[in-house]
């Protein structure tokens, strides 16, 4: 950089080690990120008696966490994530309410194949398009899914949905109970795994392939990545993730409705996303818990009211914070540490 | 008439009564897409504007129904300079996401504040008595309010072609979409341009809205509801071509209502799987450029 050649050879050599230093520790746990986790087992005995509310964060972080993943690290633009939610969502409840299939784990499982799928076929016709092409066909894609919901009302219960669902013990031992504590801690357990998961595949070399192609495709092209590829597998494994999160908040709930796929949903997890910030992981921890929450207080004082709130905090986000909450929360750090330094 | 043709005709007639709706309300977003790459999601929201201050015109201050479409389309028309001039120039140079989310944040808080005002339930307008009843057509009676659809789509589509095609704006304007650079480089104001199509966009989404009233009523959902519809119609046809916006109308709305007509349950399934279909095919749409 031009700016770098103006500066003393020592400050340059200095800030040559911080960088490699950076990349070289980036993958490494820090004690910041027990935070999150902390604080989810502490909401466990602080708010027993919402942990049904508590287990709705959960699923919604997981779904913005896979969104992350495609659209924060690959940067894919979508408009139909809803669409593997939904999936998964429908998997775990029709084999629950058609075949009788109630075991919880392996519906996770089986949730996940399926959305997998339908991820894999989708985004290998899709991921070739780009800007609003993209956005229409992936919208087009969770809407037909919607439509053939709704065409087979036999089989999926159509707009009313799968009403009453009941599901085994998780591991044969721990049952439902009324307060929703067993699948709080259920939901805490899958969603620790999917992180830890998420975490290895973005520090991986492939996960850098992705930066790449975010930052600039035609040079990832050149020297010779197989972009296609790469987006396909992404996009196939952020798909099973939201189907597992889709199968969550199936078993969680106990009912499952076509509104699912609704547009609305994917615009949700998208708006959660952006709000924490996208490609850094826990934004999707921050966003989704913040929206919920304020969603929760705000929307039973008036929808109303919430909804142009929601619609006012996108604007200011977009000209104010576009790295989202914790890009905003660094900017104030960095400028409290520039001041403490000069 | 034998049956099927009864059900052709009237597919058709309906069909074209849609697709002229649909242009009027798509054509505006085609063209600003086409001109400066923005994604306008608050297109919906222009358009519920419209409907709902046609509502307050006609039910409130007692204006006649026609003119209150001319009224709430010039009124729109303004009010969209500002917005454009205040928010939407600042992203010109944003990402797809950026542009995504102010202008879904504005649809939303048009939704909100349609709902405040005019509360969740379907409002509907007085016609006037030309309006309401049937046309007889020398073989058939057809729906007044679909011929006056059909009629003023077909007057708008040839202004809007004249406009485009013979006058210096048009070119300007075609000038500006096929090659910005190029424009600017020559002395047109792309800028001002924008602006302009942008108001003239925004207006024809209104009377759009205030026409949908009465074919597939109004409530403050139709912002997000029908703006896919909308986003559909100008993808399909590629942007800022006003040929291929009429053209994805015509096609779109035909098959959907056809769909309706012959397979009811399988109700909104066949428009996007017409979109699917062509923009696999042609991922810019019929008249995009690669």
């Amino acid at each position: 950089m031009a700016a770098s050649d103006t500066m003393a050879p020592a400050a340059r050599e200095s800030d040559r080690e911080r960088a490699a230093d950076y990349l070289l520790k980036r993958h490494r746990y820090g004690w910041a990120e027990a935070l999150p986790w902390l604080i989810a087992i502490a909401a466990f005995f602080i708010f027993p008696d919402r942990m049904t509310f508590g287990s709705q964060v959960l699923v919604m972080v997981m779904f913005a966490l896979s969104l992350d993943l495609i659209l924060g690290y690959a940067g894919i633009v979508t408009l139909g994530h809803a669409a593997f939610f939904g999936v998964g969502a429908y998997t775990v409840g029709l084999a629950a309410a058609r075949l009788q299939w109630t075991e919880p784990i392996s519906g996770l499982f089986a949730a996940a194949i399926a959305a997998a799928i339908v991820g894999f076929i989708t985004g290998w016709f899709l991921l070739r398009y780009r800007g609003l092409t993209l956005l229409m066909l992936t919208l087009a894609t969770a809407i037909m899914l919607q439509e053939t919901g709704n065409l087979r009302s036999d089989i999926s219960g159509g707009y009313d949905g799968l009403p009453g669902l009941t599901f085994k013990p998780l591991l044969g031992v721990f049952d439902y109970d009324l307060y929703g504590h067993t699948y709080y801690l259920y939901a805490l357990m899958v969603l620790a795994v999917v992180f830890f998961f998420v975490r290895r595949i973005v520090y991986s070399p492939f996960g850098q392939a992705l930066t790449g192609i975010r930052e600039n495709v035609r040079r990832m092209h050149a020297i010779g990545s197989p972009v296609h590829w790469r987006l396909v597998t992404v996009y196939t494994i952020a798909a099973a993730i939201a189907g597992v999160a889709g199968a969550l908040f199936t078993q969680t709930n106990a009912y499952v409705t076509l509104t699912v796929f609704d547009f609305d949903n994917s615009a949700k997890v998208m708006v959660m996303l952006i709000l924490g910030g996208t490609g850094r992981l826990y934004g999707a921890f921050v966003g989704a818990t913040v929206y919920m929450v304020l969603e929760d207080y705000f929307s039973k004082l008036s929808p109303t009211f919430w909804q142009f709130g929601i619609g006012l905090v996108l604007v200011l986000a977009v000209l104010f914070a576009p790295r989202g909450l914790l890009g905003l929360i660094e900017k104030i750090g960095s400028h409290f540490t520039r001041r403490k330094r000069s | 008439m034998p049956h099927f043709a009864i059900v052709a005709v009237s597919i058709l007639f309906d069909g074209l009564a849609y697709a002229m709706f649909l242009f009027i309300t798509s054509v505006g977003l085609s063209v600003t897409m086409g001109l400066m790459g923005f994604v306008n999601l608050a297109h919906g929201a222009f358009a519920m504007a419209g409907g709902y201050l046609v509502v307050t015109l006609t039910r409130t201050l007692g204006v006649g129904f026609v003119p209150s479409l001319v009224i709430a389309a010039v009124m729109v028309g303004a009010v969209s300079i500002v917005f454009e001039r205040v928010l939407y120039r600042r992203l010109y140079k944003s990402t797809d996401l950026e542009q995504v989310l102010l202008t879904i944040g504005l649809a939303f808080m048009a939704i909100a504040t349609a709902t405040y005002f005019y509360g969740p339930i379907p409002k509907s307008v007085p016609l006037p008595d030309w309006l309401q009843g049937d046309v007889n057509l020398g073989f058939r009676y057809f729906p007044s309010y679909r011929a006056f659809l059909i009629v003023l789509g077909a007057v708008l589509i040839a202004v809007l072609w004249y406009a485009f095609e013979r006058t210096n704006i048009g070119a300007k304007i075609r000038a500006a979409v096929d090659n910005r650079r190029m424009a600017e480089s020559v002395g047109i104001n792309v800028d001002r341009l924008f602006t302009l199509t942008f108001a003239v966009g925004s207006g024809l989404a209104a009377l759009g809205g205030g026409l949908a009233i009465q074919l597939l009523g109004l409530s403050p959902s139709f912002a997000v509801l029908y703006l896919v519809l909308f986003l559909i119609v100008v993808a399909v046809g590629g942007l800022g071509s006003l040929k291929g916006t009429l053209l994805a109308a015509l096609v779109l709305g035909i098959f959907d209502t056809a769909g309706k007509y012959l397979l009811a349950d399988a109700g909104g399934f066949f428009i996007y799987a017409v979109t699917v279909a062509v923009l696999l095919i042609k991922p810019a749409g019929f008249y995009g450029r690669e």
